[in-house]
């Protein structure tokens, strides 16, 4: 893998920029990260844990954060086995395989949100098993509806920006803060969009293209990624292809590890336009702009509480998961939903019941499978994507 | 134990009725026109919930009981048939299975709840079960949110402060409920019945320094803790101490124990496999392991370490509670208990009871057995099965292990003794 070397500006075609981000995307050992740290001398990569983590933060303080998604299916299992056990989802095993095995070792520090007991837990071995400083807990408020969850998210983000202006050495100023959240508006809006054209034209931007472009976001500087997104928008537009006759559907369950890309391209090949889904939902959590003016660490605490989509790691208070799920498959025109679930992972296990009998109540077809980081057959899933969508298509001639 | 000793048994027979007398009102709730909160035993607020007249329901504490009567393999399979997956908390799952066939157990009939409190103190599944039992009742739920007690920090006052304030709001949605207002008087009182029953418990598990010890801190403590869970606050829960620590006492005077002859000390960490309970303890018997320490008899609160529910500080001290229970402090500070037990407790070995079902518990077991074994040199065992799924108990595996690591131990032991000349091939 070549270093960071801006090849958005020069990619030519649609298809060349989805290839490049694609690379990006697999090469779990972030060797661009190792690139930037090398042009950047002195400066900290911190690592994220999915879900979500407020980057902001971490880009106010100088530092590039990575968003660590596990091994991808790129690394075996070796030195994690005697720190975790198996019946764990696949994301904690590979991200602590990468750690141990030396792989990034690029890493400055690593931010670990409170989104699940694997992810609680798993913050434990990682800070027994590098330096001190290096892990960064970060408690997400539950109970939203209160304000003072509202106080105390804030204390918790006042803290972390603390603890990295104590590993860079340099004081994180609010402007500086400002500033970043800026950036980030810019990047969800530029990612609404892009996700927004896919779903008027699925032909026209394949889901596993958008999920590379989006990915790249990962590992790039959030402003070059913002860039990479407008060259996209262009090239995508000129990117002309026929319609095809397919269902549009949700993927669910993929908000934290994420599916093997095959699996994605089996779903399309088999006819399902995916149209809304949870990819990497981090990057695009916020349902609006977080405030630009006032104390930014409130304005993140406030985004936070109020105006986030709804996954089964943030608490929705007041709010329904089912009911925003049965909006948007409205809003969206959707005739099915698929629901993806990790292999072990109890979050997405335990709602997929709840939203399953939601659905099933208003009409709408379920499809559910379960995946992992190394799956290499897709057969069955291709096969069960098929019978979904005949059985949608069929019904729905009627 | 012979019956000339004149408090032998207590402990578990006056558990036994004190149980049953509770499941007995809990029945007889929507009869009585009492209101019924459900909620966790880590982190529970029980004192609280009861000041405003609310008789309490466990759901683990249920699962427990299937577990160990042996029903909780139907209930599991049950949630399953209605979509749960098998990789999912068997106790939910048990609860899911339960409520699903009528909700009567092996302990009666279930009310329905008034209130679901859902405590972030134990693990997230706690939220996932309640979220799922709030729809299947259209239940009202409260989520108090506990921060995660994390190393190398004092008790931070901003996480008391945050959960202090959602006691408040919790009180005002109980006054709602009950049309009663706060009582912070009633409370205290509550507190400082809480106090005391702290107090004696921990003697009892203290008592496990001795030698022989006179208790068993995890086969006998899961009974022994019951009371203080469930009951907490209650005149009857102070009476259920002293006459258990009677009991204790006793042994110590006539150096009785749980097993005849103590060969083995060990710390134990994680929690039993309840279907099979009683065939595991008889594993370790065999051996004369005694456990003198486990961290399983620590979920619904850290007393051992100094804290203490206060009167004087009401709310403070039902929070200061609620962020120290034992799944909810971080690995770094469950590892330091896990040191102090072994050292002041003068265990042999540490035994890992890892369970499929409980993440919040397993994670991170693996790391420490490396920790134990190769930093600290402790002997460790390390067997996996489950808390309520009874297909994970793979007996003939686990006692194999078992009695290879005690066979080890023991001949570690013997060679450490035998004179330097009469090792063979020295
Ligand atoms: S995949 Fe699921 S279980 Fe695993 S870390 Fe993510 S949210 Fe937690
Ligand atoms: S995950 Fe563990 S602590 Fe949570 S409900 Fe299940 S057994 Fe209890």
């Amino acid at each position: 893998m070549e270093p960071l070397n801006f090849f958005w500006e020069e990619a030519k075609s649609w298809d060349e920029l989805v290839e490049k981000c694609r690379t990006l995307w697999l090469d779990p050992a972030g060797s661009t990260v190792r690139a930037w740290k090398q042009q950047h001398p002195g400066e900290k990569a911190i690592g994220c844990f999915p879900v979500y983590t407020p980057q902001e933060l971490l880009v106010a303080a100088g530092c590039l954060p990575v968003s660590l998604f596990g091994g991808r299916g790129q690394v075996e299992i070796d030195h994690a086995d005697s720190h975790i056990q198996s019946f764990v989802c696949s994301i904690a095993r590979s991200t602590l395989e990468l750690g141990l095995a030396g792989h990034i070792d690029w890493l400055d520090g690593f931010v670990v949100p409170s989104i699940c007991d694997v992810a609680r837990n798993l913050s434990g071995i990682w800070q027994h098993n590098f330096p001190k400083g290096f892990v960064l807990y970060l408690h997400l408020p539950q109970n939203v509806d209160s304000a003072a969850a509202g106080t105390y998210y804030r204390g918790e983000l006042e803290r972390l920006r603390d603890s990295l202006a104590t590993l860079t050495g340099r004081p994180v100023s609010d402007e500086a803060v400002r500033r970043a959240i800026r950036v980030y508006n810019r990047n969800r809006a530029l990612l609404a969009e892009l996700f927004e054209r896919r779903a008027a034209r699925p032909a026209q931007w394949p889901v596993v293209h958008v999920y590379a472009l989006a990915a790249a976001g990962n590992l790039l500087p959030r402003q070059e990624h913002n860039r990479l997104l407008e060259r996209a928008l262009v090239l995508g537009d000129a990117n002309l292809c026929p319609q095809r006759d397919v269902v549009r559907v949700a993927l669910r369950g993929a908000f934290c590890e994420q599916p093997p890309l095959e699996l994605l391209e089996v779903l399309e090949e088999a006819g399902c336009a995916v149209v809304d889904d949870d990819l990497q939902i981090g990057a695009r959590f916020f349902l609006a702009p977080v405030a630009e003016a006032g104390d930014p660490l409130m304005a993140l605490a406030d985004a936070y509480r109020h105006r986030t989509v709804l996954t089964p790691v943030n608490n929705p208070g007041r709010r329904s998961r089912s009911d925003d799920l049965l909006r948007r498959c409205q809003e969206k025109a959707l005739q099915g939903i698929i629901f993806a679930s990790p292999k072990f992972c109890e979050p997405a296990l335990y709602d997929s019941v709840l939203l399953k009998r939601a659905l099933e109540g208003a009409g709408l077809p379920v499809l559910e499978f379960e995946y992992e980081e190394k799956m290499t057959v897709f057969e069955t899933v291709r096969m069960q994507a098929e019978t979904f969508v005949e059985s949608i298509l069929f019904f729905s001639e009627r | 134990m012979t019956s000339s000793y004149q408090h032998q048994g207590t402990g578990r027979d006056y558990q036994k009725n004190l149980l049953g007398a509770w499941y007995r009102r809990l029945e007889n709730a929507p009869r009585d026109g009492t209101p019924v909160a459900y909620l966790f035993i880590s982190g529970n607020i029980g004192e609280l919930l009861r000041s405003f007249g609310f008789e309490l329901l466990f759901p683990e504490v249920n699962a427990l009981q299937c577990g160990i009567k042996k029903v909780s393999g139907g209930m599991i399979l049950k949630a399953e048939d209605l979509g749960y997956s098998s990789d999912v908390c068997g106790y939910v799952k048990n609860d899911i299975g339960l409520a699903a066939t009528g909700n009567r157990g092996p302990f009666g009939a279930l009310p329905k709840p008034d209130l679901l409190v859902c405590t972030y103190s134990g693990c997230n599944t706690y939220i996932k079960w309640f979220e799922a039992l709030a729809e299947l009742y259209g239940a009202r739920l409260f989520l108090l949110d506990v921060p995660y007690r994390r190393t190398g920090e004092t008790q931070r006052q901003e996480d008391l402060d945050y959960v202090v304030a959602q006691l408040e709001q919790l009180a005002a949605v109980c006054a709602e409920i009950t049309s009663r207002p706060y009582d912070p008087d009633r409370l205290s009182q509550s507190l400082a019945h809480s106090r005391a029953a702290e107090d004696l418990w921990v003697r009892i598990l203290e008592s496990a320094r001795h030698r022989p010890s006179p208790f068993d801190a995890f086969f006998e403590a899961v009974f022994f803790m019951a009371p203080i869970y469930v009951l907490r606050g209650t005149r009857e829960c102070v009476d259920y101490y002293e006459a258990a620590w009677k009991e204790i006492e006793e042994r110590l005077r006539y150096r009785i124990g749980p097993v005849s002859e103590e060969r083995f000390r060990v710390v134990i960490e994680g929690p039993p496999p309840w279907p099979h309970f009683r065939n595991f303890w008889e594993l370790f018997k065999r051996w004369g392991v005694c456990c003198v320490a486990s961290t399983y008899s620590k979920v619904g609160g850290i007393w051992d370490f100094g804290l203490r529910h206060d009167p004087a500080r009401p709310l403070e001290s039902l929070a200061e509670y609620a962020v120290n229970c034992y799944t909810n402090w971080d690995w770094t500070l469950r590892r330091q208990m896990l040191d102090r037990y072994a050292a002041t407790y003068q265990a042999d070995a540490l035994v890992i009871h890892s369970v499929k079902s409980c993440r919040a518990f397993s994670v991170g077991q693996a790391d420490v057995r490396e920790y134990f074994t190769k930093t600290r040199g402790l002997p460790t065992l390390f067997v996996e099965s489950d808390l309520a799924d009874p297909r994970y108990f793979a007996e003939a595996q686990i006692r194999n292990r078992l009695d290879a690591f005690f066979e080890a131990l023991e001949h570690r032991r013997l060679a450490a003794h035998r004179p330097e000349a009469a090792r063979p091939g020295a």
